[in-house]
C-alpha cells in the first residue's frame, strides 16, 4: 500500500483490491435488488465480468514482477492480514480472472428465472465466493488465509443449496460441507506444525523454519489431506459429485474451474514454498495418489447417466493428472534435477488453466442445455444440435480440449506431462525407475479412456435423434449465455495454439518454487514448442492445424473441381431397416457398458433383470462408489458410536452437569497444583 | 529447410496419396488368393473410389454440418499423419510439427470425429459402431503410444526423424524389447485398421462390426474420402511398423542418392508386410467383442513390457 490517495502509485496488488472490493459492492448491491430479475442479471454479472476482465489484465502484467506486500488493518487486533503477491499468485489470478469473466456473462443470461433462492442473494454469495478465492491467492499469513479459506467454503456451500427446497440438494450441500471442514482441519494442522513453535503464523515465519525431515513430512502429508479434500483426490472425493449437480450450472463452472485450481493453489504454496525440504517420497506419494485418482475418476466418468455428475468425476480425472505432475515434479526436485521437475510443473500449471477454461465452458453448456429443455438425464436428451447450435459448437470444442485431442489446449499439458514422464528414467532409484513406465502406461490409458467419455457426453446430448418429443421446441442460448461460451472456448483454443506464450507466463512460476524454468529452450524455437531440445521432443500447434486445414481445403476443393458438390436428403438407411425410432440410439448406459464390464471390480453394481415372462420389463442398474461401503460409512458408523458412548454423560439434569463441572474443577486444580 | 528436404516431404505426400489405395489392393488380392478365391484386380481400390466420387452424395435428412464435415476432417488427418512419419527420408520439414505422441493424438482426433458423425445421424448401428470404435481406440491408443516410448527410449527422443535415424543409421543393436512390442504393435495395428481378429473389413448388415457400421450412412464422394482415408491409416500403420522395426532403407538428410534408392525399398518393404497381413488375416478367425479388450488389453502389457525390458537391460 503506497499511498491510498494517489492512484498512480498503486502496485498490482492495489488494484487487486480494487476488484475484490468491487466485486463485494456488487453482492451488496445485488442484495437491495433482491428479486428484480432483469437488473439482476442484465446490469451487475455483465460489471463483475468486467471487473473480471481486469484482474486477468492485472494478472498478465504482474507475471514476472517483483513479488508485492502489503498489510491490511483488518481484522482482530494484533493479527492484521499480510498480504503478498507473487509469480505464483499472479498466475492463479489469471486463471479466476479469464475463466470467471466468461462466466459472470453466461450468469447474466442464466439466472433470468432465479432458481430458489431470489437472485439478488445469490448474486450476494456468487460475489463473495469470487473475492473470497482471491483473497486466498493473496493471503500471506496462515490467519488471514484460513479466514478467506472458510469464506470461500461457506459462500460456496450457500451456493450449492441454492436450491435448497429439494432434500437432495440439502444431504449434498451438508457432504460438501463435512468435507470441506474436516480438510480446513487439515490444513490447519498444517499451518499449527509449519510455524514450529515459534507462535509467528506469517508465511514469511514458516519459510524461514527448517524443519527436520519428520516433521516436514507431517506437514506435507496434511496439507495433501486437507487441500485434496478440496481439490476431489481420492479417497475425499465424494463431495464432488454431489455439489456439482446440485449447485446451479455457473457456480459449478467455478467450483470445477477454478475453486478446484485454488485447493491446488494450496498444495503448490505449501509443497513448493513453505516448506524448505523436499523428499522423494512426497513425490512419490502424490503421483500414485493422484493416477489412482486420474484413473478412478475417468471410469466412473464414463458410466454416468447425468451430464453435471459426469462432468463432475471429470473434475476428479483432471485433478489426479494434475497431481500427478505436481508430484512428478516434487520427485525430480527432491533429487535436485531441476529442468526436469520445471518441465512437470509447467505441465501441471499447463493443465491446470486448460482445464479451468474447459471445465467451466461444459459446465456452461449443461446449464444451456437444463434451460433449453429442462432435463439433466442424458438418457433424454439427443439431437441437440439442430435445435441449440450456439450450445453445440462451443461445446464441442470444448469436448475436445477435454479429450486432449490436439490443436487444443488438454493436449499440451498432457504432451508435456508424457514427456516429463520419460525423462524419468534418469532418476538415481531404481525402483523408481521401473515403477514410472508403469506410471506412464496408466496415464496413457487415462487420457484415452477421457476421450471416451467426451464422445459419450457430447454424442448422447447433442447427436443423434431427439429422445423426447419436446427436445424438438428447445430454444438456443440467449445473447449473454453465447457471450460466456465463446469466451470460454476461444480461450481454449488459444491455450491450445499458442503454448510457447503461455509457457512464458508459467515460467515466473517455476522459477520461484523451482528455481528452473523452460522459457530460454521455448522461447528460441519461435512456433515450435520444444522444452528441452529439438531433437527431444517438439510440437507446433500452430502448424499442425494448418496442415489438417490444408488437407481438409485442398480435399474439398479437388474434390468439388474434379467431380460434383451433388447432395440428395434422404431418410436414414440404418441397412434398410425401416421401423427406426430414437429409442433404438446407444442410450448413456448402453455406450458406458463396456467400460462397466471391463472395470467392473471398481464398482458396486446392482442388476435388476427381467425374467423371460415379465409383461413389462423394466432392466435397471446402478453403478456405485465402493468407497462409500468401505470408507465412509464404516467411518460415520465409528463417529456415531462414539458420540453414543458419550451420550451416556448427557442425563438432561443439571445437578449432574453440575457435578461434573466441579470434579472436571477438582482435577484441573490437583494437575495445575503439582 | 532444404529443396531436398521440401522435395521429399512432397513426394512422401504424393507417394501416401497414390500409394495407399494400391496397398489396400494388394491386401486384398493376396487374402482372396490365399483364401482360394478369384482375385480382384490391382486397381479395384482406385476403381471404386472413382466411382463413388461420380456417385451423389445421399445424406440422412437431418445430418448435422458435422457429419458433412468428419470426412475431410478423418482424410485430413490420415493424410497429415502420412506426412510426419518417416517413409522415404527423414529430412522432413513437417516432422518436427508433430513427434510420436502428437501422431497418436492425430489418431485419435480422427477417431473422435468418426465416432462423432456415426452418432450424428442416430441410428442403431451408428451408435452400436462408435461404441466399439471408442472401445477399441482407448485401449489400443495407449498401446501404440507404450510402443512408440518404448523405441523413444532406445533413442533418447519421442521425435519420429530422430527415431528412425537412430534405429536406421546410427548404431546396429538388436533390442530384446523390440521383439515384445513388435508383437504388440501387431496386434495393435490389426485392431485399429479393422483387420480380421478384431474386425471383419469386408462384412455388412453384421452385428459385429465396427468400422463398417459407423460408415453406413455414408455415400459419394464422403464414403469415398473415408474409404481413402482407411487405405491411408493402413499404410500409415505399416509405415510405423516399419520405421520401428525394419528402419533400414530410408534415407537421412542431404542424401538424395539415398532418397533414389528408398522408394523400391520402401515397396519391397511394403508389399512383404501386405502379404503377412493378409496371412494373419486368412489364418485367424474373428473373435467376440466382449474378447477385443482381452486381446487389446494384452497388446498393451506386453508394450508396457517391452518398455520395462529396456529398463532392466539398461538401454536408455
Amino acid at each position: 500500500m503506497n499511498s491510498l490517495i494517489h492512484p498512480a502509485a498503486w502496485v498490482h496488488l492495489d488494484w487487486v483490491l480494487v476488484v475484490v472490493l468491487a466485486w463485494l459492492v456488487i453482492g451488496v448491491v445485488g442484495v437491495f435488488a433482491l428479486r428484480r430479475f432483469r437488473f439482476v442479471a442484465t446490469v451487475l454479472f455483465p460489471v463483475s465480468a468486467l471487473f473480471s476482465l481486469l484482474l486477468m489484465a492485472l494478472a498478465l502484467s504482474a507475471a514476472g514482477s517483483a513479488a508485492e506486500v502489503a498489510v491490511l488493518p483488518i481484522g482482530l487486533p494484533q493479527l492484521p492480514f499480510h498480504l503478498r503477491l507473487d509469480s505464483l499468485s499472479s498466475f492463479f489470478l489469471l486463471v479466476i480472472g479469464g475463466v470467471s469473466a466468461g462466466v459472470s456473462a453466461f450468469a447474466a443470461g442464466y439466472f433470468r428465472q432465479g432458481e430458489g433462492t431470489p437472485p439478488g442473494l445469490i448474486c450476494l454469495e456468487y460475489h463473495i465466493f469470487l473475492a473470497s478465492m482471491t483473497m486466498v491467492l493473496v493471503a500471506d499469513d496462515a490467519y488471514a488465509f484460513m479466514v478467506v479459506w472458510e469464506t470461500m467454503a461457506l459462500s460456496s456451500f450457500f451456493l450449492v443449496i441454492s436450491n435448497h427446497r429439494i432434500p437432495e440438494i440439502r444431504n449434498a450441500g451438508f457432504i460438501y460441507m463435512l468435507v470441506a471442514h474436516v480438510g480446513a482441519l487439515g490444513i490447519l494442522l498444517c499451518f499449527g506444525v509449519l510455524q514450529a513453535n515459534t507462535g509467528d503464523y506469517t508465511f514469511a515465519n514458516m519459510r524461514a523454519q527448517h524443519l527436520s525431515p519428520l516433521w516436514a513430512s507431517i506437514a506435507f502429508v496434511l496439507a495433501v489431506f486437507g487441500f485434496g479434500a478440496k481439490a476431489g483426490i481420492l479417497p475425499v472425493h465424494v463431495w464432488l459429485p454431489e455439489a456439482h449437480p446440485a449447485a446451479s450450472s455457473p457456480v459449478s463452472a467455478l467450483m470445477s474451474g477454478v475453486m478446484l485450481k485454488i485447493a491446488l493453489y494450496g498444495l503448490l504454496r505449501v509443497s513448493f514454498d513453505l516448506l524448505q525440504t523436499r523428499i522423494w517420497w512426497w513425490g512419490a506419494l502424490l503421483l500414485a495418489i493422484g493416477l489412482a485418482t486420474a484413473l478412478f475418476g475417468v471410469v466412473f466418468s464414463t458410466v454416468q447417466v447425468e451430464m453435471k455428475r459426469l462432468l463432475a468425476y471429470s473434475s476428479i480425472e483432471n485433478i489426479g493428472l494434475m497431481c500427478s505432475g505436481i508430484g512428478l515434479s516434487l520427485l525430480f526436485s527432491a533429487y535436485g534435477m531441476k529442468t526436469l521437475s520445471a518441465l512437470a510443473l509447467t505441465a501441471a500449471l499447463y493443465h491446470v488453466i486448460s482445464h479451468a477454461f474447459f471445465k467451466s465452458l461444459l459446465f456452461c453448456s449443461t446449464g444451456a442445455v437444463m434451460h433449453a429443455t429442462g432435463e439433466r438425464s442424458l438418457g433424454k436428451l439427443g439431437g441437440l444440435m439442430r435445435y441449440v447450435p450456439w450450445v453445440a459448437w462451443p461445446t464441442l470444442i470444448g469436448v475436445l480440449a477435454c479429450a486432449g485431442l490436439p490443436p487444443l489446449s488438454g493436449f499440451v499439458g498432457e504432451w508435456l506431462l508424457l514427456q516429463s514422464f520419460l525423462f524419468t528414467t534418469g532418476l538415481p532409484s531404481s525402483f523408481l525407475n521401473m515403477l514410472v513406465p508403469v506410471l506412464a502406461a496408466l496415464f496413457a490409458l487415462v487420457a484415452a479412456l477421457s476421450g471416451y467419455t467426451m464422445v459419450k457426453y457430447f454424442g448422447v446430448i447433442f447427436l443423434g435423434q431427439p429422445r423426447e418429443e419436446k427436445l424438438s421446441q428447445a430454444h438456443d442460448a440467449g445473447m449473454w449465455e453465447r457471450i460466456g461460451m465463446v469466451w470460454l472456448a476461444a480461450a481454449c483454443v488459444l491455450l491450445g495454439l499458442i503454448p510457447n506464450q503461455v509457457i512464458g507466463l508459467i515460467d515466473p512460476v517455476t522459477q520461484l518454487l523451482v528455481s528452473a524454468g523452460l522459457a530460454h529452450s521455448v522461447s528460441a524455437n519461435g512456433w515450435l514448442l520444444v522444452p528441452v531440445s529439438i531433437e527431444r521432443a517438439s510440437y507446433a500447434p500452430a502448424i499442425f492445424l494448418l496442415g489438417v486445414l490444408a488437407c481438409f481445403a485442398v480435399a474439398y476443393m479437388l474434390v468439388r473441381q474434379f467431380y460434383h458438390g451433388r447432395t440428395r436428403r434422404v431418410p436414414p438407411w440404418d441397412c434398410g431397416y425401416p421401423w427406426q425410432t430414437a429409442r433404438m440410439q446407444d442410450s448413456a448406459e448402453g455406450f458406458g457398458q463396456p467400460i462397466r464390464q471391463i472395470f467392473e471390480f471398481l464398482f458396486r453394481m446392482k442388476r435388476e433383470l427381467p425374467s423371460a415372462l415379465d409383461a413389462q420389463p423394466r432392466y435397471r442398474v446402478t453403478v456405485e462408489d465402493p468407497l462409500w461401503y468401505w470408507l465412509y460409512l464404516p467411518v460415520a458408523r465409528l463417529v456415531e458410536r462414539i458420540s453414543k458412548l458419550i451420550g451416556l454423560l448427557q442425563q438432561g439434569r443439571i445437578a449432574v452437569y453440575l457435578m461434573y463441572s466441579f470434579v472436571t474443577l477438582i482435577v484441573v486444580l490437583m494437575v495445575v497444583k503439582r | 529447410m532444404s529443396w531436398l528436404g521440401l522435395l521429399s516431404q512432397l513426394m512422401a505426400i504424393v507417394m501416401a496419396l497414390l500409394l495407399a489405395p494400391l496397398m489396400t489392393g494388394w491386401v486384398n488380392q493376396w487374402r482372396a488368393r490365399l483364401q482360394n478365391k478369384s482375385a480382384p484386380s490391382l486397381l479395384q481400390p482406385y476403381l471404386v473410389l472413382h466411382k463413388l466420387f461420380n456417385k451423389e452424395s445421399v445424406l440422412a435428412e437431418h445430418a448435422s454440418p458435422l457429419f458433412r464435415a468428419a470426412p475431410y476432417i478423418v482424410f485430413g488427418c490420415m493424410l497429415l499423419a502420412c506426412a510426419i512419419i518417416p517413409t522415404l527420408s527423414t529430412d522432413l520439414p513437417l516432422s518436427p510439427a508433430a513427434d510420436a505422441i502428437a501422431l497418436v493424438g492425430l489418431f485419435a482426433l480422427a477417431r473422435v470425429f468418426i465416432s462423432l458423425a456415426a452418432m450424428d445421424v442416430g441410428t442403431a448401428f451408428g451408435t452400436m459402431g462408435a461404441r466399439r470404435e471408442m472401445l477399441v481406440g482407448f485401449l489400443a491408443e495407449p498401446a501404440l503410444l507404450m510402443v512408440l516410448f518404448c523405441a523413444s527410449m532406445v533413442s533418447r527422443s519421442t521425435s519420429l526423424t530422430t527415431i528412425v535415424e537412430t534405429l536406421a543409421h546410427r548404431e546396429f543393436t538388436i533390442y530384446p524389447s523390440f521383439l515384445v512390442t513388435g508383437v504388440a504393435f501387431t496386434m495393435v495395428s490389426l485392431a485399429e485398421n479393422a483387420r480380421v481378429p478384431v474386425d471383419n473389413p469386408e462384412t455388412h448388415l453384421e452385428l459385429t462390426m465396427i468400422h463398417e457400421s459407423m460408415i453406413l450412412e455414408y455415400s459419394g464422394r464422403h464414403l469415398a474420402l473415408l474409404e481413402w482415408a482407411a487405405s491411408l491409416k493402413l499404410l500409415a500403420y505399416s509405415c510405423i511398423g516399419l520405421a520401428l522395426f525394419f528402419p533400414w532403407g530410408i534415407a537421412e538428410a542431404n542424401a538424395p542418392l539415398a532418397l533414389l534408392l528408398a522408394l523400391p525399398v520402401l515397396l519391397a518393404k511394403l508389399a512383404v508386410g501386405g502379404f503377412l497381413l493378409a496371412l494373419i488375416e486368412t489364418l485367424s478367425a474373428k473373435m467376440r467383442v466382449f474378447r477385443v479388450p482381452e486381446f487389446l488389453g494384452s497388446a498393451f502389457l506386453l508394450a508396457v513390457i517391452g518398455l520395462l525390458v529396456n529398463i532392466l537391460l539398461g538401454v536408455s
